[in-house]
């Protein structure tokens, strides 16, 4: 097995709000390999795009607050560094692409602008040298004459054009993690595979880990080593991707998969969705939260929260029944 | 609405391609549509060259020379607008007057510019305790009337600084005193407006994506959020520099302003007052610079307002 890149450790970040305390993110702990590729699934609001901004240390603070948890980075706690070091880490070590490329990128300036930044930032390359670098970096995402397009501003690309940029932006500085923050959900169907067959073939060029952040399980099946299913701030599940399609071992995960839209379903059957929504992390749930949503209930599910259960190698998840069999653990 | 008829139709280039278009001109190509604003920039214009082109028709020596047997002459062709109670020649006073005014105009608006933007961008960044202790300074300077603080700067700085000395010709210190006393008593408003444009950008996603990649707090705030609120700064600079011309006159014209013998607008109307009725000329030429100049940067400003306005769809 490679080495671990990134080991996070009882992650927990909460936010103060007029309302009360927002529990975001409930000590969640995983641990990404070199090269390895993870995606993190779940619904909106389960606290995806919030623990991995944890990590980067992007969280507004106040109202948000990282209180508990480490996340040791190639020695490093990067929940200690200064925010100086975690300058350093941005960009360099640890580059993050967002969702929507429409407003990710600076209206006013222009591309040639916000691909050199880092790249003279961090590698101290000059403006001549970092433009030539940046023409390298268009190039390899897949815009055409980017020589002429280097001068143009924002506006001037298309969505999916936009996102290869951003994506030259991230991978400017050859980092060795990718955070992708539901890269493709803003893009249409065909762009969509074409970005990520692109970040799969950088991936292979540049060696890099990836945490691809989605809720669609169908792109994850494509790309992934391991998933890592999110509930409410929690890890309900985490298996190596053929596990988890195989055998998911938790009630979330089935009703998640049940929900992708297959083509050989019947016309007369209705995409399945699953009932109710997240739950509000204003409480802090007793319990189970998924208890609420969940045809498997026991009465255990309603007192105690499962921990994380071994269920088979590399294969865990948190609840207290077994799924193909419907007993309790 | 207007329609986009008077545009040339782009004729179409070998590779199909449109040339693209910066923010700047494309809000040039807006600005050249607003008549008034062309006719405020005109004026302007014609305004710099009479009062910098002028100096080498009149020396200041000539502006400053006074010859009481020549007192209140009523405009000929030796003094094509007058003379003055001590019989200085008013074309020339205008014209070195004139300097003076757009140099304060423009130097005190630069200094409101900085300090508006610094304070509005720290406060409206950083947020928190910096916001809070930065507005209440501005929301207390802004209770006290600008002219009363003026007034008393004025007066309490005044005569402190000695005459400045540029090769020929010396400058009353007193045009500095009036430039910054001018440049840190208006500085509030546009604080406020800053501090406004940066809590709305600094939410902005790419904002974000910039920390992701690295960028330093004063970074983002300088090349990544200042660039974006040019538009409302500039277009409120503008106006402010009529603010600024006219809050010297006001001053020279109670007496508190630029001293004689260094000549401006506003100052020539002061020694104008006891002649209202019986020498029009001597206020009417001074007064009518003045308002030309900001009557000019108005409709210049104007014009600014709706070239650079980001959500203007028009081109």
């Amino acid at each position: 097995m490679a080495e671990s890149l990134l080991q996070v450790t009882d992650l927990r970040t909460r936010f103060q709000t007029p309302e009360g305390t927002v529990h975001a993110v409930n000590g969640i702990s995983f641990h990404i390999n070199e090269g390895e590729t993870v995606a993190v699934v779940g619904e909106s609001g389960c606290g995806k795009s919030v623990s991995m901004m944890s990590l980067l240390r992007l969280i507004p603070t106040p109202p948000g607050e990282i209180y508990s948890g480490t996340a040791i980075y190639r020695d490093d706690d990067l929940l200690k560094k200064s925010e100086e070091e975690m300058e350093d880490v941005r960009g360099r070590e640890i580059s993050m692409i967002f969702q929507d490329p429409m407003t990710s990128l600076n209206p006013v300036l222009t591309v040639s602008r916000q691909l050199t930044e880092s790249l003279r930032e961090h590698l101290g390359l000059t403006q001549e040298q970092a433009e030539k670098r940046a023409v390298e970096l268009l190039e390899q995402v897949g815009i055409p004459d980017p020589a002429r397009r280097l001068g143009d501003y924002p506006h001037q690309f298309s969505g999916g054009m936009r996102q290869r940029v951003m994506i030259a932006m991230a991978l400017s500085c050859t980092p060795s993690l990718l955070i992708a923050d539901e890269p493709t959900t803003a893009l249409d169907v065909t762009i969509q595979a074409q970005i990520v067959e692109l970040v799969l073939r950088l991936r292979e060029s540049l060696h890099m880990a990836i945490i691809w952040i989605t809720h669609d399980l169908g792109v994850v099946a494509g790309m992934a080593d391991r998933v890592i299913v999110m509930y409410a701030g929690y890890i309900v599940e985490e298996a190596n991707v053929e596990d988890l399609y195989d055998s998911p071992s938790h009630p979330y995960t089935l009703a998640l998969l049940a929900a992708l839209p297959r083509v050989d379903r019947r016309r007369d059957q209705r995409l399945k969705s699953i009932p109710g929504a997240p739950p509000n992390l204003l409480v802090a749930p007793v319990g189970c939260p998924f208890v609420p949503r969940c045809e498997f209930v026991i009465e255990k599910c309603r007192r105690e929260n499962p921990p994380l259960i071994q269920v088979g190698k590399n294969h865990s998840s948190a609840c207290w029944v077994d799924v193909k069999t419907g007993a309790p653990r | 609405m207007t329609t986009a008829s008077s545009l040339p139709v782009p004729q179409l280039a070998d590779d199909l391609s449109t040339p693209s278009l910066t923010l700047w001109q494309l809000g040039w190509l807006r600005f050249r549509r607003h008549k008034m604003a062309l006719f405020g920039g005109v004026v302007l214009i014609l305004l710099f060259i009479f009062s910098f082109g002028g100096a080498f028709i009149y020396t200041e020596k000539y502006a400053n020379f006074n010859d009481t047997s020549q007192r209140l002459l009523s405009p000929s062709a030796e003094h094509p607008f007058g003379t003055d109670s001590i019989g200085r020649d008013i074309l020339a006073r205008t014209i070195y007057g004139g300097q003076i005014s757009l140099f304060i105009g423009f130097v005190a608006v630069l200094i409101e510019t900085v300090l508006g933007i610094l304070v509005g961008a720290l406060a409206g960044f950083y947020g928190g305790a910096v916001d809070a202790i930065l507005m209440r300074i501005t929301e207390a300077l802004l209770n006290i009337p600008t002219i009363f603080l003026l007034l008393v700067m004025a007066k309490f700085f005044g005569g402190k600084i000695p005459d400045i000395h540029i090769g020929e010709r010396a400058f009353s210190g007193s045009v500095v005193v009036i430039v910054v006393i001018i440049g840190a008593t208006s500085w509030m408003y546009l604080a406020r407006i800053v501090r406004a444009e940066f809590l709305s950008w600094k939410e902005r996603e790419f904002i974000l994506a910039a920390r992701a990649t690295g960028t330093s707090n004063l970074e983002i705030i300088f090349y990544h959020i200042l660039p974006n609120t040019f538009a409302p700064i500039i277009v409120s600079s503008t106006l402010s520099v009529a603010n600024a011309i006219l809050s010297e006159s006001y001053i020279s014209f109670l007496g508190l302003g630029v001293q004689e013998p260094t000549a401006t607008w506003g100052n020539m109307l002061d020694k104008s007052a006891k002649y209202l009725d019986t020498s029009p000329w001597l206020w009417f030429f001074p007064g009518m610079l003045i308002l030309l100049t900001t009557l000019g940067i108005n409709f210049l400003g104007d014009g600014l307002r709706d070239a650079l306005d980001p959500r203007s769809r028009t081109v």
